[in-house]
C-alpha cells in the first residue's frame, strides 16, 4: 500500500532535544530500505499560493495564512505492507517528536 | 437442554471464532459477520428439525464457510475475489495444529478491533460486535446513541481497517508490549461500563469471558491473567455492592457471606505464583487483600506502594494513605495523606475529604474530624451519602 506520510509542526513537541534522532539516519533507513519512495521539505507556507476556479474566473491569492501552528513542512510518499509498518517508519523520523506525523493511505483511482 | 438454549450456547462459543477465522480467508469484515448471523439462523431452523449436531460448532462454521462461498462465488466476476474462492473451497484443515490456527484468528481479530489507530470508542464498540457478537442495538443503548450512529460508528471503524491498512494479525516482540495495555484497556472500560451504576451488568460478564479467552491465548502475560483476577474480584461483590434502595456500600459494611467465594477462590488460584508485572496484577493483588474475611491491611498497603511507583496518580496516593491508616495507625494514614495532597490535585475531592475525617477521628481529634465531616458532606452530591457524612459528623 502507498501512504502519503505528511511532516507537520506541532504546539507541543517533545521538550527533551536528546531523545530526537538524527535526521540523516532516518532518511538512510527509510530511502535505503526502498520504503520511503520520494519526498521533500516544502518551502514556508507564507509562500504558499492559493487556485481556485469560481464563476468561470481564476483566482489567485496569497497564502492561506492559517491562524494555526500546525503546518505541512514536508512529505514522503511511502510503499508499505500496511499501516503497521508505516508507522514504524514514521516513529524514527525526527519531526515524530519535533513535530507529528500524519499517515494517509492512498485511495487510488480505478 | 433446547434448541434454543443449544444454538444460544453453540453462538456464544462458536460466534468470534467463525468472524475471526472468515475475516483472514476473505478480508471482508462485513461478510464474515453476516455468514456467522446466518449459520446461526439456520440453526435455529434446523436443529429442532434434525436435531442438533455432534459438533455444534463445527457445523456453524461449515454451513458459515460455504455461505462465503456461495456469496464470492457469484461475485466471482472480481478477479482479485479468486484467490479467495479458492482457500475457502480447500478442504477444512484438519492438521492436528489445525486448533492453535482458529486460536490465533481470534487473537487476531481482538487486536485488530482494539488497535491505537482506531478511537477508543469505536474500539470497544467493535470489540463488542465482532468478538463479544452482543447486538449492535444493545450496543447502542450501553453508550446512549441511536442504533443507526451506532451503525454508522462500527461501519466507519471497519472502513477504517480496511483502507487505512490495519493489518489483521497479532505483533510480536516489542510491539506486543507496546499493544497489550491498550487491548486490556478497552476490555477495562467494557467491564468497568458494566458495572457502573447505569451500566449495562451484562457487559462486565462479556468484558469477564474476553478476559478469560485473552488469558488462555496469552497465558505466558501475566498482566492477562492479572486482568481477569481483577475483573474476578471485582465481580464477585455484586450481589452485596448495594443495600435494598440501592446505595452503594462500603466493603466493610457489606454482606460477605454474599460475595461470590467461587470467584475469589479462582482469582486466588490465578494469581498464585503470578509476577507482579504490572498495574493489573498489582490492583488485583489489592482487591485480593479485601477479599477475606477480613481486609488484610498491611498486604493491601504493601501493594500500593508497589502501585504508586508504577502510577503515582493522586488517586492511587490517597488511597496508599488510607491502607497504610489502616495498616499502620492513623498518623502514618495522616502523613501520608498530607504528601498525597500537597499537588494540590486532590483539592475538593470528596474522597480525599472523607479519608482525612475518617483518619483525623481514629487518631482521636474529634472536633477537627467533625469539622471535617461537614466538609465532605457539602462536596456528597448523592443524599444518601451525604447523610451519611453528616451522621459521622454528629457522632463525633
Amino acid at each position: 500500500m502507498k501512504y502519503m506520510m505528511f511532516v507537520c509542526t506541532d504546539t507541543e513537541p517533545e521538550t527533551d532535544p536528546a531523545r530526537v534522532p538524527d535526521i540523516g539516519t532516518w532518511v538512510d533507513e527509510a530511502y535505503g530500505s526502498g520504503k520511503a519512495v520520494m519526498g521533500d521539505r516544502l518551502a514556508p507556507v507564507e509562500t504558499a499560493t492559493t487556485v481556485r476556479v469560481r464563476g468561470g474566473e481564476l483566482l489567485i491569492t496569497d497564502g492561506p495564512f492559517a491562524e494555526t501552528k500546525e503546518v505541512i513542512a514536508g512529505f514522503d510518499i511511502l510503499e508499505c505492507a500496511d499501516l503497521e509498518e508505516a508507522i514504524e517508519i514514521a516513529r524514527r523520523h525526527p519531526m515524530a517528536y519535533g513535530g507529528r506525523i500524519e499517515l494517509r493511505a492512498f485511495d487510488p483511482l480505478p | 437442554m433446547t434448541t434454543h438454549e443449544a444454538v444460544a450456547g453453540a453462538a456464544r462459543d462458536s460466534y468470534s471464532r467463525i468472524v475471526a477465522t472468515l475475516i483472514r480467508i476473505t478480508g471482508d469484515w462485513n461478510l464474515a459477520e453476516d455468514c456467522a448471523q446466518e449459520s446461526l439462523a439456520l440453526a435455529v431452523e434446523r436443529w429442532p428439525v434434525d436435531g442438533i449436531p455432534g459438533n455444534p460448532g463445527g457445523w456453524l462454521m461449515t454451513v458459515a464457510r460455504n455461505r462465503a462461498l456461495d456469496v464470492l462465488r457469484r461475485a466471482s466476476v472480481e478477479r482479485r475475489k479468486l484467490h479467495e474462492l479458492a482457500v475457502l473451497a480447500a478442504p477444512p484443515d484438519d492438521r492436528p495444529n489445525g486448533e492453535e490456527d482458529v486460536v490465533d484468528d481470534r487473537l487476531r481479530l481482538i487486536f485488530t478491533c482494539c488497535h491505537p489507530a482506531l478511537s477508543m470508542e469505536a474500539r470497544v464498540a467493535l470489540t463488542l460486535r465482532t468478538v463479544a457478537g452482543v447486538p449492535t442495538p444493545d450496543i447502542a443503548g450501553a453508550f446512549l446513541v441511536s442504533e443507526p450512529t451506532m451503525t454508522r460508528r462500527l461501519t466507519r471503524a471497519k472502513t477504517k481497517i480496511a483502507t487505512a491498512g490495519i493489518p489483521y494479525r497479532v505483533p510480536t516482540g516489542v510491539a506486543l508490549t507496546e499493544r497489550l495495555p491498550g487491548v486490556l484497556a478497552v476490555l477495562y472500560l467494557l467491564f468497568t461500563q458494566g458495572y457502573n451504576t447505569d451500566g449495562q451488568p451484562a457487559f462486565a460478564e462479556e468484558a469477564i469471558r474476553l478476559a478469560r479467552l485473552l488469558a488462555r491465548l496469552m497465558p505466558d502475560q501475566p498482566e492477562v491473567t492479572g486482568l481477569l483476577a481483577l475483573f474476578l474480584l471485582q465481580h464477585s461483590r455484586r450481589d452485596a455492592r448495594r443495600d435494598t434502595a440501592g446505595n452503594l456500600l462500603t466493603l466493610d459494611r457489606q454482606d460477605r457471606t454474599r460475595w461470590d467465594h467461587a470467584a475469589i477462590a479462582e482469582a486466588r488460584a490465578l494469581l498464585a505464583g503470578l509476577p507482579a508485572a504490572g498495574p493489573y496484577t498489582v490492583q488485583a493483588r489489592i482487591a485480593a487483600g479485601h477479599a477475606g474475611e477480613q481486609s488484610d491491611w498491611p498486604a493491601i498497603a504493601h501493594w500500593y506502594d508497589v502501585l504508586a511507583e508504577l502510577q503515582p496518580s493522586p488517586v492511587v496516593l490517597l488511597n496508599r494513605a488510607v491502607a497504610h491508616g489502616y495498616a499502620y495507625g492513623a498518623e502514618t494514614g495522616l502523613t501520608l495523606l498530607a504528601e498525597a495532597r500537597s499537588g494540590g490535585k486532590l483539592d475538593g475531592y470528596l474522597p480525599a475529604v472523607a479519608a482525612e475525617a475518617e483518619l483525623t477521628a481514629r487518631y482521636g481529634d474529634r472536633l477537627r474530624a467533625e469539622l471535617l465531616f461537614r466538609s465532605a458532606a457539602d462536596l456528597a452530591t448523592a443524599p444518601a451519602e451525604r447523610k451519611a457524612l453528616l451522621d459521622r459528623a454528629a457522632e463525633m
